[in-house]
Order: C-alpha cells, then structure tokens, then sequence
C-alpha cells in the first residue's frame, strides 16, 4: 500500500517541478515588468537600472539558475508589488482560501452523499427527478453569475448580506455558497449513479432478505463501497475548487490565493506568481497523497497491493 | 474487403433507423426535448442571426440607453432591454452566441486532434516518447484549470487564436488518456494481430484499423465536454483574460454589465442565463445519451413509454 502511494506521489512531485518551470519560463514572456513599476515618464536608463536591480536583465537561464538556488534556501524572492518576501504574502493568503474551500468541500460533500443515495432508493420518483435536475443546474452554471445575481437578490435588493468582504459570519455565506454549487452538483449525480449500481448487486438483495432496515442498508450496507468513485471525483473536485476560489474571491473581494494570483499575473509580479503556484501545486500534492491513503483504507484491493 | 461487405448490410440498416428511433425515445423525455429545442435554437441564432441583424449590436440608441426589458417601445429588438449606450441585448446575445459557441467548438475540436493524436502516439509507441507525453500530461492536469489557463494566456497576450489554444490545452488530457487507454487495448485485439501478422505497416494499423475504434469514444466526450469549455471561455472571458473588446462572448457580456448592477441588472442578467440554460441544456442531453447509451439503463427511456400507453 504504501509502495503504491509512493510511487504515485514521485510522479506528481515529477509533474509540480515541470510545472514550476513552465511557470518560470511563460511568466518571463509576459514582458517588461519595468514599464509597469516605474512611473511612466522613466528614462531607459531608469528601466536598465530597476531590471538590473532585480536581475531581470540576465539571459534567462542565469536568472532560472538562480531562482532554483534561492528556492533551495528557501528564498522565494520578493513581491515586487508589495514589496514583501512574496511566500510571506502568499502564505497570508493561503488559509483564508484553505478554510473557504475546506467548509464548502465538506458541506457539498454531506449534503450530495445524503441527496444522492436518497435519490438512487427510487429512481424516477419525484425526489429523484428533482435530485437530478437541481444537480445538473448546479454543475452548469456559471458561477460568477450566480455570484452577482446573488448579490443583486440578497444585498442589494433585500440588504440581508454583505456584498463583499470578511468579518461577520455573515460574509461567510455567499462565497460558500457559490463555490458549493459545481461540486455538490457532480457529487451528486456520481453518488447516485454509483449508488444506483450497488444497490442492485445480489448482496444488498441478502441484506434486504434478512430483514435490515432500509436506512442501515442504503447508508451502511451500499454507501461504503458506493463511496470508492466519489471519493477520485471528490479528489480532482478539490483541486478545481481553486478555479472557482479565483472568480469567487475576485468577485467577493476575498483575501486568498486565487485573488492573490491574480493580482500578480496582472501586474507582472514574476516572485509573487511563481510563490502562489508553488503553494498551490504542493496544496494539491498533499490533497492527492491524502485522496490515495483514504482510497486505499476503503478498498482492501489496493490496501494490500505491493508497489 | 470481405469484412467490409459483411458489415454493410447491418450498418445500413442501423444507420435507417437509427437517428429515427433515438430522435423518437427523446421526444418522450420532455426536459431532453426541451433541452434539445433550446440548443437548436441557439444553434440556429448563432448562425443566421448576425445576417439578420445587421448593425444592431453597434449602433447606440440614446432614446433607449438603460431600457428596462420587456418593453416593446423601440420594437422587438428590444424586449430583453438596452445597455447603458442603448444598444439592443437581444442582438449581442445573438452575436455573443456566436462568438461563445464558435469558440467553444474551435477549442473542444483543437482538443480532439491533439489530444487524439498524442495518445495514440503514447499509446501506439510506449516508448520514452509516449513516457514524456504521459509526464506532460500529469503536469497539465496537477494543476487548476483555470489558473493554468490564466497563466498562459497572459504570457501569449489575450486574443481569440490563443484563447482557443488554452482552452484546448487544459482540455487535451481526457482526450489523450482516453485515447491512450483505448489504444492500448485495441491493439491487442485479434484483428490487429492479423493485420500484423499480414505485413501491414504502421500507418496503415494506426489509420485503418486502431483509430476508426477511438474516433466515436473521442466524439462522445468531445460532445459532453463542450458544456464544461463553455463555461471555462466564460470564466476566463469574465475575468477580463479572455475576449478583448471590441469583440464580446456571453462571459464579457457579464462583466461588462456588473458595473451597473445597481441600477440595470438585465445587462449581467440576460447573458449568464443563456449561458446556464446552454450548459444545462447540454448536461441534460448528454445525461439522458448516457442513459441511452448504457444497455443496463436504457430500459428506463422503454419504460416511460409503456407507462404512458
């Protein structure tokens, strides 16, 4: 079993470093990062010197050499925008999209296996229409739309929430509730059409036979080896969740990672980028091990592979 | 030769009345009608439409600046409202839905191909070619979409040609495990062998015989993962990395009107509902195939009908 996590976890540490890379390389074409720190009448001169200042001007391999030496001191070099260690920043910023998508995952999580298996019980009963449209809706809309029509519905004409912002629990609700929408909508659906398969399976039949209620068979007997393929989509959901942390907290005006990035993409803070993506990529690193250790606790098929 | 005029017969006779009977099972689902109708429509706005409007979506009209939807004072062209110019939202819808909808399809085709194309090279060869390709692969995919794309796009500079190849590229990984997995197994089936074993070189065992099996599995998640393209173009679009104005997608659409939330809201509104109800009409649609396609459920769409008699 552990043979098995640690080979998966090489590969994605293959794949975190190739992406770092490329994100050094395709940040540097962006430009000139001079032209938009210093004030617009600055003279070539003024440009050489900043550049020169932030080694900017070294062929690009020199300053890849350098940034891989700094990263081995756990340099990550300085926020050109904030003029702060640029991991200082981006560590600030990391828990504050952590416990956003911790609470949504979790909640989206509960309330799809609880709406899924009750669906998959009666397939093409009312519950179950009704479970699978909203899913669906769930998991196609937009959701820097449903973003703004809710702030349109519940701050700007009923004044009930904030628009945007931290605080109070109450600025807690919406961005939760926007960033639940499209992994309770796909967790739904895999719940129910894995549910629905095990629940046909000859041993559930036994179940049934021998008189188990049918609440202790849908939620104990079915729900955990229904549970394998929820738990791969829920995994790969986490990951997105970042996608969807980016256009919540640009619209909620939230103080995390995606914003962050954002930012610094826009403004040509080439550390700032580089540090967001590396917390990022080991975030997701991390979520995967965890993803193939709980895969591995519920299916003794993996639990007891060798390598 | 001979296995192909075996085959005909029966692949006549599926393909008569084949679209005639699935076309008759949708018809019996009425949210997969509905879907379906939608998308026509749609499909159909997006191009005829442009032609019939003509300068619609540029000329300002000053009488009609921040008209409130469903007035028919300026005419029919401005039932869904006006923008803060006064320019008619139904025809930018209509141009947006072509804009949207031809660059979702340029990216989830881009996708296809190479996403295609690179895994049956993976798949075909196993060599350290096709180890370097899977490598790729898990670097694209260890990442967020989204960000990924945003990272891209702003180093290539945002324009439609790139926004196209960023999308596509996020999504060439499903198509190329697929293809891949696919690959990997067709080539160990008999025929193959055959053809091996009668001298057939490796282009004509890639283009003959291995990849007429990937190409319908290829098309069925090129049609599912259309919805998903839609709304990442819209993000992206949103965000302000994606279409640059003067040209608009649905997603700008949205991002222009949130400035005036406050006091025309149709501007942001209108836009994001044709973008959820497109992407839903295509989940649903996609949804009921699945149910159609897989022999074990298909007895569901039967038995609505039986029901009904």
């Amino acid at each position: 079993m552990f043979g098995y996590v640690f080979k998966r976890s090489l590969q994605s540490l293959v794949a975190v470093a190739g992406l770092l890379v490329l994100v050094f390389f395709l940040s540097r074409l962006t430009g000139d990062p001079a032209y938009l720190y210093l004030p617009l009448d600055s003279t070539e001169a003024q440009r050489q010197a900043f550049n020169e200042l932030h080694g900017f001007d070294d062929p690009l391999y020199i300053q890849f050499g350098r940034y891989l030496a700094d990263l081995l001191h756990f340099d990550f070099g300085t926020a050109l925008s904030r003029n702060r260690p640029a991991m200082e920043v981006a560590l600030e910023a990391f828990p504050e999209t952590l416990k956003l998508a911790a609470i949504a995952m979790t909640l989206s999580l509960v309330l799809a296996i609880v709406v899924g298996a009750l669906a998959a019980t009666k397939p093409g009963g009312i519950f179950d229409r009704l479970a699978t449209t909203i899913s669906l809706a769930g998991a196609s809309a937009p959701d820097f739309w449903v973003a703004i029509v809710a702030i349109l519905f519940f701050s700007v004409s009923l004044g009930l929430l904030p628009t945007s912002g931290t605080g109070t629990p109450l600025h807690w609700i919406m961005p939760i509730g926007v960033l639940m929408l499209r992994p309770f909508g796909l967790l739904t659906q895999v719940v129910r059409g894995s549910m629905m398969g095990v629940l046909t399976s000859p041993y559930i039949k036994t179940a049934q036979a021998k008189g188990v209620r049918r609440t202790k068979i849908v939620f104990v007997h079915a729900l955990r080896n229904a549970l394998l393929p929820v738990i791969t989509v829920a995994g790969d959901l986490a990951a997105s969740l970042i996608n969807g942390a980016v256009v919540v907290e640009t619209i909620f005006g939230w103080p995390g990672i995606g914003k962050l990035m954002i930012d610094a993409i826009v403004r040509r803070d080439f550390a700032l980028v580089q540090a967001t993506v590396l917390i990022t990529a080991i975030a997701i690193f991390f979520l995967n091990i965890v993803i193939d250790l709980v895969y591995a606790a519920l299916d003794p098929r993996i639990r007891h592979q060798t390598a | 030769m001979s296995t192909l005029s075996l085959q005909t017969p029966d692949a006549e006779k599926r393909t008569a009345s084949g679209p005639a009977r699935i076309f008759r099972l949708l018809l019996r689902d009425p949210l997969a009608t509905l879907a379906f109708a939608f998308l026509v429509v749609v499909v159909v706005c997006a191009v005829a439409g442009p032609f019939l409007i003509g300068d619609l979506i540029e000329k300002p009209n000053f009488r009609a600046r921040n008209m409130p939807p469903f007035s028919l004072e300026q005419g029919f062209a401005y039932i869904l409202g006006a923008d803060t110019l006064g320019r008619s939202l139904l025809a930018r819808l209509v141009v947006g839905a072509r804009n949207t909808l031809g660059i979702a399809t340029a990216a989830v085709l881009c996708s296809l191909v190479i996403g295609g194309t690179l895994g049956l090279i993976a798949g075909y060869s196993r060599g350290a070619l096709g180890n370097l390709i899977m490598r790729a692969t898990d670097i694209v995919m260890s990442f967020p979409s989204l960000l990924l794309a945003l990272v891209v796009l702003f180093s290539l500079g945002p324009s439609v040609p790139n926004l196209v190849l960023v999308l596509a590229i996020t999504r060439i990984p499903i198509y190329l495990r697929t293809t891949r997995a696919e690959v990997l197994e067709v080539r160990e089936r008999m025929f193959v062998n055959a053809a091996v074993a009668l001298g057939a070189s490796h282009s004509r065992l890639i283009f003959r015989h291995i990849a007429p099996m990937v190409i319908p599995t290829l098309l069925t998640i090129g049609a599912i993962d259309f919805a998903t393209v839609v709304l990442a173009e819209s993000s992206l679009s949103f965000l302000g990395l994606g279409i640059q104005s003067p040209q608009f997608t649905w997603g700008s659409m949205v991002a222009t009107g949130r400035g005036y939330l406050a006091n025309a809201w149709w501007v942001a509104f209108w836009p994001g509902l044709m973008i959820l109800l497109t992407t839903l009409s295509l989940n649903i649609l996609s949804n009921w195939w699945r149910t159609y396609s897989d022999p074990q459920q298909r007895w569901r769409l039967e038995l609505a009908r039986r029901h009904r008699k």
